[in-house]
């Protein structure tokens, strides 16, 4: 089944005309974020599509989608939790703050998605948010100097089915939600701020 | 001394309504781009080289000349590149400075470009910035829907488009030909130069790469003048900078002082001092790949010269606080760790270097250390520092090296004592040794 069908090959051919006529390889990175949205992660049908619209190789995107971290190509929960264990974030108690994400999720050292399929935790590099430290993201929205306490709250919120308000800025309802606003096809996003 | 001066960059942070159109426009927003219209490009470029404005990111390259270095006749189009890729490690001012103004960035972008004749600019700005990339996209439609951006823009006859293109998790990209790269859809990863950017940059057009900050003093050069930017600041780095102070500070947050404000000043007067009242152990002045520096540096005066006259670098202006509790082990470890995991693979000393250098760090910190690690380690800084393709590797030098020279003693404890000497001794597990 293709993932660029319908409304989502219509948003794709927005995407590409962003970029200046002869240059549409630029698109690549919206466009594996597009994917991402579909799926949930980048599939090797999604390189391939990409590949197709922007007249590449699949293996020239599966080089760019391989070396960004933003990029899931393996299976991702439905939220991705991201703490940053940096050292202004460490100085601040950031590395509690990741045990705790695992204790709360259930989740072992290595583990890619909670055995409920809620939650896909990363040890994040600087998040640029050090004046709030220990940051935290959950799908790229940020949650300021949070403490193993209020990594356990918003973990249990998580599981339950429900997304915290963040910091700044709207909700986002899930990974697949924020890769659309990525993609920047999702003006829905500003709506709900 | 007591800071008193107008602040520049953020003098509305305290008015939420200049992020919409309507409320930058009413305290003068945008009069500067009107006022760039009339002037020649010879001219623009002309008053910001007599600003002394130097570039923001970390390089600090005056910015009126890289803009001159632009050829603007060789039938190519040339195109302007906003670097909001922001990712060094302890720094954030330019994700607040366009969380709050975010109008200012799209003026001083829209001044660059009609200085270097460019009708289409790029933003990049880094994937995690999610918030910000929305607050940037609405201020971008907002320009539109106001003829300020797109045909004839604020009725003149000169277009200019400006995309917004978001990066996806990667610091190499803040370096700016791996910036290139990446916005033509390949792998983040550094060009040989020359050519520079200014030659061939973005689609082997000539093209101007500026930091956030940079360009958001552009609209105030352009309507007060170059004189007015130097009356802040000292003779070779005029005006104000961004700091972002972090770690162990009562306060942590970004700042602005006029440079050459001493770190004294910013650490007690607006950071609050050390946390908990407690004493300065060591504080990077530019972020994680400048050298760290000592509290015998706490009276240098944060500008390009000084700092540089100190045995570091301003860097991005990311001070990270250390208090005399934390272990300068643990954290060269930590920064080495990033280094390790955003090293693009191109370069055999960076790539292997920094992940055995992790290594070493990581079994000094755990109580493993071995008679000649510490020599090990200067000999790892020495075969990285300058020997790979960009200054990422630098970083990682940066942080062995000067660890090394400021607290050779604490490197030694741990091999000494065997555990960390600033943690409680832990039993090791029998016979696990790191290799």
């Amino acid at each position: 089944m293709a993932v660029f069908d319908g409304p989502l090959l219509v948003e794709a051919r927005s995407v590409i005309a962003r970029y200046p006529e002869g240059r549409e390889r630029s698109a690549v990175m919206p466009l594996l974020y597009l994917a991402q949205s579909a799926e949930g992660r980048v599939s090797r049908e999604g390189l391939r599509e990409v590949a197709g619209m922007l007249g590449v190789t699949t293996a020239e995107v599966e080089a760019v989608a391989t070396f960004y971290t933003m990029y899931r190509l393996r299976p991702t929960g439905e939220h991705l939790v991201s703490v940053c264990t940096n050292l202004a974030c460490m100085l601040r108690g950031g590395k509690d703050v990741y045990e705790a994400a695992h204790e709360a999720a259930d989740m072992a050292h290595g583990q890619e998605i909670s055995d409920d399929g809620m939650i896909t935790l990363h040890e994040e590099e600087c998040l640029g948010v050090c004046d709030f430290a220990p940051a935290v993201q959950i799908d790229f929205t940020n949650h300021d100097s949070v403490t193993p306490e209020r990594m356990h709250e918003l973990i249990a919120q998580l599981r339950g089915g429900e997304v915290p308000a963040p910091a700044r800025g709207p909700k986002m309802e899930s990974f697949r939600h924020a890769s659309r606003v990525l993609a920047g096809v999702e003006p829905a996003g500003e709506a709900r701020a | 001394m007591t800071l008193d001066f107008e602040r520049r960059l953020t003098r509305d942070w305290d008015d939420p309504s200049v992020i919409a159109l309507e409320g930058y426009r009413a305290k003068g927003g945008y009069g500067g781009l009107r006022r760039a219209l009339e002037m020649s490009s010879a001219d623009l470029i002309q008053v910001v080289k007599d600003s002394g404005l130097r570039g923001r990111g970390g390089a600090g390259f005056p910015t009126g000349m890289k803009w001159s270095f632009v050829p603007m006749d060789t039938g190519k189009p040339t195109y302007v590149t906003v670097n909001y890729d922001e990712s060094e490690p302890g720094t954030c001012n330019n994700r607040e400075l366009v969380e709050r103004d975010p109008h200012r960035l799209i003026e001083g972008t829209a001044i660059t470009a009609r200085a270097i004749e460019c009708h289409t600019a790029f933003i990049y700005i880094r994937g995690e910035y999610l918030w910000q990339g929305i607050v940037l996209q609405r201020a971008l439609d907002e320009a539109y829907a106001a003829g300020l951006l797109g045909r004839g823009i604020a009725g003149s006859d000169y277009d200019l488009d400006v995309v917004l293109h978001r990066g996806a998790g990667a610091y190499i990209c803040g370096e700016e030909t791996a910036l290139l790269n990446s916005l033509e859809g390949l792998r983040g990863q550094p060009r040989l130069r020359p050519p520079f950017p200014a030659v061939e940059g973005l689609y082997a057009s000539p093209t101007v790469i500026n930091n956030v900050e940079t360009l958001m003093n552009v609209p105030d050069i352009v309507t007060r003048g170059a004189d007015w930017f130097r009356a802040l600041g000292t003779e070779k780095s005029p005006g104000t900078k961004m700091f972002t102070v972090s770690g162990k500070v009562e306060r942590p947050g970004n700042y602005e002082i006029p440079m050459g404000t001493p770190f004294r000043t910013l650490l007690e007067e607006l950071a609050g001092g050390v946390l908990g009242g407690r004493t300065l152990k060591a504080f990077t002045p530019g972020g994680s790949s400048t050298p760290m520096l000592t509290a015998d540096s706490l009276d240098v005066a944060l500008d390009y010269e000084s700092i540089a006259e100190a045995g570091s670098l301003l860097g991005t202006g990311a001070i990270m606080v250390m208090d005399e509790t934390d272990c300068v082990v643990a954290a060269a470890e930590r920064m080495v760790q990033f280094y390790a995991h955003e090293s693009c693979g191109k370069c055999t000393p960076c790539r292997e270097g920094s992940w055995w250098a992790t290594r070493v760090l990581g079994r000094l910190e755990d109580g493993y250390g071995r008679e000649g690690d510490i020599a090990l380690m200067h000999d790892m800084g020495t075969n990285i520092m300058f020997r790979a393709f960009c200054a990422l590797a630098d970083g990682t030098a940066s942080v062995i090296n000067s660890s090394l020279k400021h607290f050779a003693d604490e490197y030694e404890a741990h091999v000494r004592l065997g555990h960390c000497p600033l943690r409680e001794a832990e039993a090791l597990p029998a016979q696990e040794v790191a290799s």
